[in-house]
């Protein structure tokens, strides 16, 4: 299955703000490309990433075909309490992955 | 001003005598730039588009479209009461004008995203802030690009 990677801090002073980065490896097929033989090589995407801080999401994206192999996302949030970050991303044929990070916010 | 047209005329005929040209005519419905004009009017409505306030990092010429890494940062205060609510891509000639929409609020803290996006061609690409307020700011930035996305492998 899906391999993902995710950079975020363990500790973290409150209110700071830290900045996360992911990666998941998925071919992100465009559905524009063509195999050897002329047909049609169908999508296969990763539509939707949602990170989510203690049950609160704090950062979505919605993917098209022109986000490069291997999504790649660096955003930040604001360390508000000790917890856990979850990642997921969703995506064609029923992709579906989650990751999960915790930090300690003093 | 005028220097700099003719070396980017320059590079897109240079890309274009590699083969680059001859390949384009393979890729099925290539988006126009009124399709992206269009895709962006489906986001905004009919709110104004200000240029300003959002910075497009994209490197000027890019190797391989492949993975082209964008950054894009809206200036902002990023508190409950002013904060960017959200930032679209778009691309002029891609297959299609869309490339990703973030969502974010003021617990991002700030509005800084990157990814790495796909190119199908030497085009502009077009940032847009979306705040709180309900108004729209934008950004572009011109890319050249040697080895296009869709058509061939990474």
């Amino acid at each position: 299955m899906a391999n993902a990677l995710i950079n975020a801090p363990d500790r973290a002073r409150r209110g700071e703000i830290i900045e996360i980065k992911t990666l998941i490896s998925h071919q992100m097929e465009t559905g524009y490309r063509r195999s050897q033989l002329g047909a049609r090589i169908p999508r296969d995407i990763i539509r939707l990433f949602v990170c989510t801080y203690n049950g609160t999401e704090v950062f979505r994206a919605e993917l098209h075909p022109a986000i490069a192999a291997n999504p790649f996302f660096v955003f930040s949030t604001v360390a508000t309490e000790s917890g856990t970050l979850t990642f997921q991303w969703t995506g064609d044929n029923g992709f579906s992955a989650t990751e999960t990070a915790t930090i300690t916010v003093d | 001003m005028d220097r700099e047209t003719s070396r980017r005329e320059f590079l897109v005929s240079a890309a274009a005598g590699l083969g680059l040209g001859a390949v384009i005519t393979v890729v099925p419905a290539h988006a126009t730039p009124q399709e992206a004009q269009e895709a962006i009017r489906k986001i905004v409505g009919s709110a104004p588009v200000t240029k300003g306030r959002v910075k497009l990092e994209l490197p000027p010429l890019s190797e391989n479209g492949n993975t082209v890494p964008l950054t894009v940062s809206v200036e902002s205060a990023m508190t409950p009461a002013d904060h960017v609510r959200a930032i679209h891509v778009f691309t002029e000639l891609n297959p299609q004008p869309e490339v990703v929409s973030f969502r974010l609020g003021p617990r991002a803290g700030r509005a800084r995203v990157s990814t790495r996006i796909r190119l199908a061609n030497t085009q502009t690409v077009t940032a847009i802030g979306e705040l709180s307020d309900g108004s729209f700011w934008s950004a572009t930035a011109a890319v050249v690009v040697t080895l296009a996305a869709c058509l061939e492998d990474a």
